[in-house]
């Protein structure tokens, strides 16, 4: 039995449908992602599993408690950092995370993940003072403060600059390290790529598929591209070999599709032949190629 | 349901714990904002003092006021209504308004703490202030001006406390309608002055038109104002104004809790 499941998760907003029958189970110590567009119901989904709100049907244990029900177990178990949520400005820092963990029954020592997520020397600065990534930090401290199985990490990375997304990854990273089951919700491929054991896509209110991110990438045709300059007689060759899926041909330049090992196929086969590619460069779909090829659209649109 | 028994005195009492602190922590953020501590607590004791030593005519008795010194009960009394009418007009709907649209509200209510208990905090708070306030302008009052301290001490602190309820309870309803802080402090600077005055602050209610002061009785600050004089002086209050302070508070809870939204 996994450490959160959902089962048939309906929410609906008046006459909209925010959430139209999702399912998925998370395993204990997963970093599991839940990724799609703004809107497709990502964060209803984890709403209802932090117990924020009531489903309209559909049901959902978390460490084997009914979100709803249980509530008051839930918040010691689960730790929440939820998108646009701040402290007042002239809160200082340690005081903010002496204070969260005065509220649970057996709180993380504060300090101690004060230096863990990096703000050690910030400790005496007010919330106003601290950078985007900064804040983050905190917030990520503030969720885990309670020493809790499961951490909701909601769009965590959303405003960030370049820099401070990459240590906010390491400090996830760090964080998964340590056995705490992690729910990260994004709209960022890349980071759901770089981070996830696994990942659910969802659009339009419903799963369109859960799988790891290698095995979702997997799905697009041509998962691997090859490209290479050449005259013509290397075609047929590289057609008969088993890894490949396709052959196109474009004047000198040639595109071969296909599986796992698909660089090493078709250089094998090429030197066998003595032909020697010109420009020769590999190219991997990645999960937004994936998430594209689920959804029929892009996971960021410009609108 | 053993579960019940076992859990419930550690987490009740992780509950107080939790409350001690955040009353600690919003205490604390309380001062780093001087001048809300400056408007409840330094403005009124500095007018207090300034106005009832300065004038002259406030420390000789005035026939308009029945023969009473203006220092006696009318301007010490107005300075303690100043201070709760600041605390729930000005300072409660904007903490509050912004704690909600900074999330703050919503940040408590995913961990075992609960909102509520902000909103509990706070009031406590405030009400430490006016009642700090209140002792103030008791002490100084009598230690420099020669101010009377309250004669029907029981009946003013009943009266002290229907009235904060009032105050506070309509604060909470402007907290509970206004979507953001900047509307707060608009909407609880609009409800403030025309309330301040119908209470007497700037036209004693003696001498109000016998229609103003009509209507002046059943606002919450004309009967707050009115009955901490009358308790003051040594008299009951009037039970029409422990009564429009009671209704007041009364509909001013019932409003809020309806309308108050978390997020």
């Amino acid at each position: 039995m996994g450490i959160i499941e959902i089962t048939e998760l309906r929410k609906l907003y008046g006459e909209h449908v925010a959430v139209d029958g999702v399912s998925f189970t998370v395993e204990e110590g997963e970093l599991f992602g839940v990724v799609g567009r703004n809107g497709a119901g990502k964060t209803t989904t984890v709403e209802c599993v932090s117990g924020l709100r009531t489903p309209d049907s559909g049901t959902i244990t978390v460490t084997g408690l009914d979100p709803r029900r249980d509530r008051a177990e839930l918040r010691q178990r689960v730790g929440v950092q939820l998108q646009d949520c701040s402290l007042p400005d002239r809160l200082r820092v340690g005081e903010a995370l002496d204070l969260y963990a005065s509220f649970y029954d057996r709180p993380a020592d504060w300090r101690a993940l004060l230096e863990d997520v990096g703000l050690g020397p910030k400790r005496d600065t007010p919330f106003a003072k601290l950078s985007g990534g900064q804040r983050q930090r905190l917030s990520i401290a503030l969720a885990l403060v309670g020493a809790p199985r499961v951490a909701i990490l909601d769009e965590l990375t959303t405003g960030l600059d370049p820099l401070a997304r990459r240590e906010t990854w390491e400090l996830i990273e760090l964080v998964k390290g340590r056995g705490v089951t992690i729910v990260l919700v994004t709209h960022f491929m890349e980071e759901a790529e770089r981070l996830c054991d696994r990942v659910a896509v969802i659009d339009r209110g419903r799963v369109a598929a859960v799988d790891t991110p290698a095995g979702l990438i997997a799905r697009v045709d041509g998962g691997q591209r090859v490209r290479f300059r050449s005259p013509p007689g290397a075609d047929q060759v590289l057609k008969s070999l088993p890894e490949v899926a396709s052959v196109t041909r474009d004047g000198d330049d040639l595109t071969v599709t296909g599986s796992e090992n698909l660089l090493v196929a078709v250089t094998t086969a090429l030197a066998a032949n003595r032909i020697v590619p010109a420009g020769l460069q590999m190219e991997r779909a990645t999960l937004d190629d994936a998430f594209l090829a689920l959804t029929g659209h892009a996971a960021t649109d410009a609108s | 349901m053993s579960t019940i028994g076992t859990t419930f005195p550690r987490g009740s009492a992780r509950r107080r714990a939790g409350l001690r602190k955040l009353l600690l922590t919003e205490a604390r953020l309380y001062v780093r904002e001087p001048l809300t501590a400056f408007f409840t607590l330094v403005l009124p004791l500095g007018l207090l003092l300034i106005l009832g030593s300065a004038i002259p005519g406030f420390r000789d008795p005035d026939p308009s006021l029945g023969g009473e010194r203006v220092v006696d009960t009318q301007l010490p009394a107005m300075m303690i209504l100043l201070s709760v009418v600041t605390s729930a007009f000005s300072i409660i709907p904007s903490v509050l308004a912004v704690y909600r649209e900074r999330g703050v509200l919503r940040r408590l209510s995913i961990t075992p703490a609960s909102p509520g208990m902000l909103l509990g905090a706070q009031l406590l708070l405030n009400l430490a202030t006016t009642i700090l306030a209140a002792f103030l302008t008791i002490l100084f009052g009598h230690l420099v001006l020669g101010t009377r301290v309250p004669a029907h001490l029981l009946w003013f602190v009943l009266i002290f406390v229907a009235g904060v309820c009032a105050m506070f309870a309509l604060g909470l309803s402007i907290a509970a309608v206004v979507p953001n802080g900047r509307a707060a402090g608009g909407v609880g600077a609009i409800a403030m002055f025309p309330l301040l005055f119908l209470g007497g602050m700037w036209l004693p209610r003696e001498l109000m038109p016998e229609g103003l002061r009509r209507l002046s009785d059943f606002t919450p600050t004309g009967a707050f104002g009115q009955a901490l004089r009358d308790t003051w002086a040594g008299a009951a209050p009037q039970l029409l104004h422990l009564g429009v302070l009671a209704v007041w508070a009364v509909a001013g809870c019932v409003f809020a809790a309806r309308a108050f939204r978390w997020e």
